[in-house]
């Protein structure tokens, strides 16, 4: 990683059927471009049967009447789950959960993600060991982490915090039960601190030594050489991890199934969805929900994917 | 003196990583104890350590569920390879129309919440009686991973030379040589590094797995779960069991954490 930098988009101007090409290259290009689309194929259609025709199709349920308890009775309501999303006492609160759940730890594991990316990007005694060790939250299976937490960490009897805590002298916490947010965002942030601080590391190793040393030597002190310097570089790459760890973090789904079972303000949009389908049965609700809450993703994912595509963009020479 | 503060960051560099690493390292000392000796407060730290609760955990049939995490791993990362390497290879290295377009439409895909699609999958399954099926996990987990798949690949082939595919074309080369006997020797590592992700996606995968399994098909995340015991004590034997389960994927991550990054970043950054 110590070539890191932005990959560039090859840009590969498609050569218009000029007037002056003669009829070979013409065909030439004509064949290439039929193999391109016959290499292109086989993936975009395998996507668009298993990820866009089951969406159209839960348009079409969110517009039942669909009760998995009365399955004779399943007829068209329009929109009338919908009126029962927006009217109904869960869907705010719920947007709220998924709003300071996934918020907070974004900012968390971003800003500890910072901390550890500048920790780890000086030269000293195992640091090869010690990034190792760091990304190894990340690479846990979420459902274990969950557990662990859970029980050996935070249970109020077991758990090596309320041990700690006790003692520093301070009474033990109920995590679990008392505070289920905190819970969920203690392990949401120690699971994804690691990737940020990988993708932030990469940026913090793809500065140019020349020019910091240049800048100390004209008298920056460290502090103002990372203000100016380092944080206007890393710009793009904390956008990248920021983007792409919110999107991940809003889909989490197994810490809260594990963990709280969407109690105390833990029942996210994804959870919510799955409690109506899966538990309360009811089809047709859990489908307006499941198409609100794709909105809601598009919407984050929509400004995620122009930087992502500024930034391989603006990556190459051109 | 910049010596002494330096000696200071670095130790305290090594306290903070060491706290944060913690957790997996008490998991594994915790997994080694016996389960009065797991449930001790305070913790005992001098004890006799041994393998008896790994013993436990296979008793208990573990080794099927691993399997089944197996096979829906690697079968789905093997049919994300045969799509996506002549996918991203017709969008990078030939030219075709609408290349921002399709890519576009594969990374929002990876965007579209597993809330989606589950509903008619589970009913479209449970029609066809594939439920609690292995092959129709994998290929789930193939659809999730094809996008970053193809933009991973895209971006590695961006960097084969284009001199070589078209000394390789002079030289009368057709599509099939030119990719298998050109263009794919340069891309090993980064297939691997391809494959590494889709591995360690799916190997984790709990959502689909618990909804669309039970028994025959289920992979390990569900079944971890079912080492919590409402009336013993079980901090021994479901450490053992969470260890025998992230270490497969630890380790694969542990040897490839320079490809990692890129992957993670979708390719963006290297």
């Amino acid at each position: 990683m110590t070539t890191a930098s932005i990959a560039p988009v090859r840009q590969r101007t498609p050569v218009p059927p000029g007037e002056e090409s003669g009829t070979a290259t013409r065909l030439a290009l004509k064949k290439k471009g039929r193999q391109a689309r016959a290499l292109v194929m086989p993936a975009l259609i395998f996507s668009l049967v298993l990820t866009q025709v089951p969406f159209l199709v839960t348009i079409v349920f969110s517009m039942l009447q669909w009760n998995q308890l009365r399955p004779s009775e399943i007829k068209f309501n329009w929109f009338e789950n919908y009126a029962v999303v927006f009217t109904g006492p869960d869907f705010l609160p719920s947007l709220m959960s998924t709003v300071v759940i996934t918020g907070s730890s974004v900012v968390l594991s971003l800003l500890l993600g910072l901390f550890f990316a500048v920790l780890l990007d000086r030269k000293f005694m195992g640091r090869g060991l010690a990034r190792t060790l760091m990304i190894t939250p990340f690479l846990i299976m979420p459902a274990a982490a969950a557990l662990l937490w859970k029980w050996s960490m935070l249970d109020v009897n077991v758990g090596m915090v309320n041990w700690a805590l006790n003692a520093l002298g301070l009474p033990s916490v109920a995590w679990n039960t008392d505070l289920p947010v905190v819970t969920i965002v203690i392990l949401l942030t120690w699971q994804y601190t690691p990737f940020m601080m990988l993708i932030l590391l990469a940026g913090l190793q793809s500065q140019s030594r020349e020019v910091l040393e240049a800048a100390s030597v004209d008298g920056a002190g460290p502090w103002r050489t990372f203000q100016w310097m380092t944080l206007p570089h890393l710009r793009q790459y904390i956008e990248i991890s920021t983007l792409l760890g919110t999107i991940m973090m809003l889909q989490a789904f197994d810490p809260i199934a594990i963990m709280t079972k969407g109690t105390g303000g833990t029942k996210t949009l994804s959870y919510l969805l799955y409690e109506r389908a899966f538990i309360g049965l009811d089809v047709g609700q859990a489908a307006a929900f499941g198409v609100v809450t794709v909105i809601i993703t598009i919407a984050v994912a929509s400004i995620a994917l122009r930087t992502l595509f500024k930034v391989f963009i603006n990556g190459g020479d051109r | 003196m910049p010596k002494i503060k330096g000696s200071i960051i670095t130790a305290a560099t090594w306290v903070l990583v060491l706290l944060f690493f913690f957790p997996i390292g008490w998991m594994v000392f915790t997994s080694l104890k016996s389960e009065g000796d797991a449930a001790s407060i305070p913790p005992k730290f001098l004890v006799d350590l041994n393998f008896d609760q790994y013993a436990i955990v296979f008793d208990r049939g573990m080794g099927s569920y691993l399997l089944n995490s197996l096979s829906a791993s690697l079968g789905s990362t093997l049919i994300v390879l045969l799509l996506a390497i002549p996918c991203a290879y017709g969008l990078s290295i030939r030219p075709i129309k609408k290349v921002q377009d399709v890519l576009f439409f594969f990374i929002s895909t990876r965007f579209l919440p597993a809330a989606a699609s589950i509903l008619p999958v589970f009913f479209i399954l449970k029609s066809l009686g594939a439920l609690d099926n292995i092959t129709a996990l994998s290929l789930l987990y193939t659809a999730i991973n094809l996008p970053i798949a193809v933009w991973m690949m895209r971006s590695f082939f961006n960097e084969v030379p284009m001199e070589i595919v078209e000394a390789a074309q002079i030289d009368g080369a057709n599509l099939r040589t030119e990719l298998t006997k050109v263009v794919l020797p340069i891309l090993m590592p980064g297939i691997a590094a391809v494959a590494l992700i889709c591995f360690i996606f799916a190997w984790n995968e709990y959502f689909l797995a618990t909804l669309l399994t039970t028994f025959t098909a289920r992979t390990t995340p569900p079944f971890l779960a079912s080492f919590v015991d409402g009336r013993g004590q079980f901090l021994a034997v479901l450490s053992a069991a969470s260890t025998v389960a992230v270490l497969p994927v630890v380790i694969a991550g542990w040897v490839a954490q320079k490809q990692l990054v890129r992957g993670l970043a979708m390719g963006a950054v290297k």
